[in-house]
Formats: structure tokens, sequence, C-alpha cells
């Protein structure tokens, strides 16, 4: 059984198309991990699992995407139950004008969820989580602003988790930080991955050998090469994934 | 000789520039002194006009009356000395005219050369007169008292319920029911505007599409461009009856009519910068919020409103500054009543309208022509209260979003 499946899966921005015919299988509590060269059409099929692409205007999709079992383009889905159990970190961290409290509390009070008790706990819990609580626990009630880039991160992934997704997608979550801060958001994905399953954009081909077990290879909006990292990076099947994964390490 | 002409012509556009601004920058500050030195005058006045003089009889023990006191007795509203602080005993007016009461036209004079004795006798002769006259025939030896008039003091002028500047033979300069028929009038204005102006403001950022909102647009800026009168034409001829007939009543130029006319006059301001605050909510912000299944609505007032509260408030704040000076349209639609308005039903009277119906009737430097300098005076600070704090408000924001 597969958590999340594409079937011949094309998309188009306006006349021009984005992706074509991408048909992958993602196993549950696995990570997934998406590259390519810019402008492949990583971040697009990424955000075609929570149907982030729908925000944007004369955007077509064509083909199946599969989340435990159901279409979620079909009619009749409810998109917004949809993203709550997939869960979504950006490449730039963006916490909400808010308080380090209330941005992780944003997600359960959006579910209609008002017991105060149930939230204190559940923040404190998901920021210990991602291992922030002893950098922030005397400051919750301060802005998110006024932490740096690596815990705003951090705390972006906590907001994501509060609600108890089981598919975190992440969109080059480390490009924006530091390398301290990056090995502790790759030893949490490595931790999250026995409770969620997580597809992973990166272009730092060492953080995808790193976090990953399965790794997909994209070019001009096709998918060239889909198997196990391992395999990927040391023996693939296709030259250009080949070119390409040497020429990054390079 | 190149290198000559380029530094020769850049000193001179330098120049130029500086010219420029400088002159911009005296104008400014020439005609707010100008508005301030005549409007500050009308502190130097009296209430009775140059040139006429109130008298007593020497036994009657009152010496002072105020500029209220002196119109209630002259429109018969006191009628009895003890009542200003004299005897009891009552009142008798004396205007000029009542003269020939009590002399013929020939103890006058056909030039009037007797006028000046005839009303000292009078006065003299009558010790509960109050007599009213023009300097000219006030006599050498007058055997009355002249009464002490104070000038116009800040109190009378801010606290005075009444605005009759050219009551004879006070002037009742209080210019309360001015500054609030004009609060009145704006705040009704802003409670109709506010709520219609963010909803399209929201619609146009949120929820139209690109093409929608490429139409919508331009449409609510033209809304800005159409001149006060025709504003005021539309109100006077459709809101004004429409009242009337909804809420049956005697006149349909009330402050509700102005609220309206003023709301609408505001509302391109409100829509225009509320939506460019709402459209500047970084899309990353948007998107996470819908990405924890927040839906669009939620996302609105949930992040985009906060984020943008500062715009907002600024588009209402410079759309009530729009109200408040708006002159035209309202002198139009209000019915220009200077009584403190008690319901939105009534008419009621602005600053800005007060000003241009009556400057054409006030003569050049007199009483009025001061008086209404000062109602200027007041709308300035109040429109300048409102700037400084949009400036406050937008610099607080700048610091907001790093
Ligand atoms: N909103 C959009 N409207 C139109 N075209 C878009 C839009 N977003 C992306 N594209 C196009 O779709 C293609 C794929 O873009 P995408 O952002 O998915 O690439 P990516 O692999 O994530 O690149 P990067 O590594 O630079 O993030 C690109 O050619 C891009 O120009
Ligand atoms: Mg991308």
């Amino acid at each position: 059984m597969y958590k999340i499946e594409s079937k011949n899966v094309d998309f188009f921005y306006g006349p021009s198309q984005a992706l074509k015919n991408i048909n992958l299988a993602i196993k549950p509590n696995t990570v997934t991990a998406l590259i390519g060269p810019s402008g492949c059409g990583k971040s697009t099929y990424l955000r075609l699992f929570n149907r982030m692409n729908d925000l944007i205007d004369n955007t077509k999709i064509a083909g199946q995407v599969i989340i435990d079992g159901d279409d979620i383009y079909a009619k009749g889905v409810n998109v917004d139950s949809l993203r709550k159990k997939v869960g979504m970190v950006f490449q730039k961290p963006n916490p909400f004008p808010k308080t380090i409290f209330e941005n992780v509390a944003y997600g359960l009070r959006v579910n209609g969820i008002t017991d105060k008790k149930f939230i204190e706990e559940r923040v404190e819990e998901t920021i210990k989580q991602v291992v922030l609580w002893d950098e922030v626990k005397d400051k919750l009630k301060k802005s998110a602003f006024e932490l740096s880039g690596g815990q705003q991160q951090r705390l972006c992934i906590a907001r994501a988790l509060a609600i108890q997704p089981s598919i975190i997608l992440m969109d080059e979550p480390t490009s924006a930080l530091d390398p301290i801060s990056t090995s502790k958001v790759e030893e949490l994905i490595y931790e999250l991955k026995t409770k969620y399953t997580i597809v992973i954009v990166t272009h730092n081909m060492q953080q995808a050998g790193r976090v990953s077990d399965t790794t997909a290879f994209f070019y001009m909006g096709e998918l060239i090469e889909y198997d196990t990292t391992k395999t990927i990076f040391t023996n693939p099947k296709v030259e250009r994934t080949q070119n390409y994964i040497t020429g990054r390490f390079g | 000789m190149k290198t000559f002409y380029k530094k020769f012509s850049e000193k001179f556009i330098e120049g130029l520039l500086l010219l420029s601004s400088t002159i911009t920058t005296l104008t400014v500050l020439l005609i707010v002194v100008f508005l301030f030195k005549e409007g500050l005058g009308v502190f130097n006045q009296k209430p009775v006009e140059e040139g006429f003089v109130i008298a007593l009889n020497k036994q009657n023990p009152v010496n002072k009356l105020s500029s209220a006191q002196l119109k209630n007795i002259f429109d018969q509203n006191i009628t009895n000395w003890i009542e200003v602080g004299g005897k009891k005993d009552s009142i008798i007016l004396f205007r000029m005219e009542d003269i020939t009461n009590y002399y013929s036209e020939e103890q006058i004079g056909e030039q009037y050369e007797n006028l000046p004795q005839c009303i000292s006798k009078v006065v003299d002769s009558l010790p509960n007169i109050i007599a009213f006259f023009s300097t000219k025939y006030l006599d050498k030896n007058f055997q009355g008292k002249q009464l002490d008039i104070d000038k116009i003091s800040f109190k009378e002028f801010f606290s005075g319920k009444e605005w009759f500047p050219t009551a004879q033979p006070s002037a009742q300069l209080g210019v309360l029911p001015l500054i609030l028929g004009t609060l009145w009038v704006s705040l009704g204005a802003i409670l109709l505007a506010l709520p219609l102006g963010l909803a399209a403001a929201i619609y146009m950022s949120e929820i139209a599409n690109e093409n929608v909102r490429k139409i919508m647009k331009p449409l609510i800026e033209l809304l800005a461009g159409i001149p006060s009168v025709v504003y005021g034409f539309f109100g006077l001829v459709i809101i004004v009856p429409l009242i009337q007939k909804t809420f049956d009543l005697p006149v349909g130029e009330t402050g509700l009519a102005g609220s309206i006319v003023l709301g609408i006059m505001a509302l391109p301001t409100i829509i225009t910068i509320s939506e460019d605050a709402m459209r500047n909510t970084p899309r990353a912000m948007k998107e996470a919020s819908l990405a924890l299944g927040a839906s669009k609505w939620q996302t609105i007032y949930k992040v985009v409103v906060p984020y943008s509260i500062s715009g907002i408030t600024a588009g209402a704040i410079l759309g009530i500054g729009r109200a408040i000076g708006e002159t035209m349209a309202v002198l139009m639609v209000t019915g220009n009543a200077a009584v403190i308005p008690h319901t939105i039903l009534e008419p009621v009277r602005t600053i800005p309208a007060t000003i241009a119906a009556e400057l054409g009737e006030a003569s050049n430097g007199g009483l009025h022509y001061k008086a209404l300098f000062a109602l200027g005076c007041i709308l300035f600070i109040i429109t300048l209260i409102i700037n400084l704090t949009v400036e406050y408000i937008s610099n607080r924001k700048k610091y907001n979003n790093r």
C-alpha cells in the first residue's frame, strides 16, 4: 500500500506544460527527495500534493494524484481537510506576525479547537518535538520575528506538525539556513520519519543522501529516474542522472 | 568650454530647484500664518459691532452683560433685570427706530439733528431701559451709561451653543454646533464607508480574479475624480428625497444625507489604500495559513487583515480626512442649520460649509470675517491631527515589516 501515488500527471501553467506524465509511488514512513536543476518542476510537483497550485490562476492538471487511496483532485474533495492531512514547510521561514505560541497554535485554532489546556499541551509538545523548546520557552509571548532564521524555520515545522498531519512536504527547507541550523533540521527530518511520510525538495545532494530513502530526479518537467537513494547516488541507470549528481558533487 | 557649460547648467538647475522649493515652503508658511493671524483676531473683538453702543440708565446696577445675555434680552427671552443680576423690574428695549414712540418727527428734526439729545433723554428718563444705537447718535453729554462689553473669550467661542454671526445687537459665535455637526457627519460617513470599503477591498484583493480587478480598480479610482458638486447634486436629487420619504420627515436635508454622500466620496480612498495594503501581504504568509487547512475566510481575517491593519487604518483616517474637509457636497445636502444636532435626521451644518456659505457676506476684516477664519484654523488643526496620525501609523508599519 502506497501513501502517495501519482499516475500520468501532467500540469500546465496556462499554455506551458510544467510536468509531463509523472508516475511515482511513495511508501509510508519514508523520506523521498526530489532533485533536479532549477526550473525542472520540483516545487510544482510537490505543491500538487496539498493542492497549493490551486491558488494560481489558469493552471490545469491531468492524471491522478492519490493519497491514502483517494484521488485528491476528484470532485467534491474537501481541500481544507486535505491540507490538514498534508502539512507543508516552505523554503523561506514564513512565521505569522503573531507570537511564537500563536504561530504554533494557529493550525489548531483554525481547525476549531478551543480547549485552552489542550492547545497549550499540544503547542509545548510540538515545540519540544522540533527541539526548540529550551530556546523559546521563556518567550512564547514574544513575536516570532524575534527568532533567528533557523529558529523560525523550526517553528514553522512545529506549526505544521501541531495539527498532526500524516504527510509533510518540504520545499528546500534549509536553503535559507546556516550549516548548524541545517543539520538540526536534518536530524529532525530523520526523527520525524518514524511518524510521517516526508517529501523534500533539495538542491543539496549531501542532504538528499543523508536524509532520504528514495530519490526522484526531475529534468525539464519529466521524471527521469526514481529509485532508492543509494542506487541513484551510486549506480544510476540514466546517464543524465549521473551527470547531474556528479556535477553537483563536483 | 563644454565643462563650463555643464557646470553652469547644473548650478542653474540646482538654483531653480532650490528656488521653487523655497517658494513653496514660504507660500505654505504664509498661508498658515495668515490664517492664524486673521483667525486669532476674533479674540480681540467685541461681539457688538464697532460703531454701535449699548447703554443703560445710570441708576441700573447692571454693569456687564455677556453676548448671550444681550441676545436673549433683545430676543425677549430675558424680560426682567433680575435675571441678569439687576433689580426686579421689567426690561424696556430701545432700538433706534423706537425713538418715534417718544418724540415726534419735528422734535427729532429733519436731518435728525436732535436725535442724540432725544436718545440721551429717553435713556435718562427710563430706569429700566436698555438701548442699542449707533455711536453716530451718541450725545456729547450723554446721560446714560455705556455698557462695558468683553472681548470674545476662548471659552465662549468653543462652548457657545449658538452660531449667529450677524445677530444684532450682539453676534453669537459659538462654534460647538459646527464642530459637532462636522464630527457627526464625518463619523456617520465613516461608519457607512468603512464596512463597505473594507468589503470591497477584500473582494478586490483576495477574491476577484485578475480580470474583474482590472475593471473594478480603475472604476473606483474614477469615483475619486468626480467633482464634489456632482456628488452634491446626486445627493440632492436622489438621497435627500429618499430620506425624506423613508423617514417621513418635513425636510430630507439632514446629517444622514451628508453622511451618505460623504461616505460615498470617502469610499475610493478607503478601498484603494486598504486594497493596496492587503495585496502587500506576502504570498508566503497566505500560503502558510492555507497549508494549515485554514479556509480562505479564516486566512483573510486571521492573516490578511491583521497584517494590513495599519494600511486599512490609514485608508480609513484619510477617508475621514477627506470627509471632514469636504465642502460643496455637504453644503448642498445637509440643510445647514447651525444648531447642535440630536439625531442624524436633523439638519446640521459643518465647518467648511459654513465658511463657504458665509464668507461672501462677511465684510472684510470684520468680526464675522475673523470668526470664519477662526473656523478655518479649527479645521486646519483637525486635518493636521489626522495627517499626523496617518504619518505615525504608516511609520509604525515600516518598523513592523522590517
Ligand atoms: N506561478 C507560475 N506561473 C507560471 N509558470 C510557473 C509558475 N511557477 C513555476 N512556473 C514554471 O514552471 C516550471 C517549473 O517551476 P518550479 O518552480 O516547479 O521549478 P523548481 O524545480 O522548483 O525550480 P527551483 O529549483 O528553482 O525551485 C518553470 O519553468 C517555471 O518557470
Ligand atoms: Mg522550487
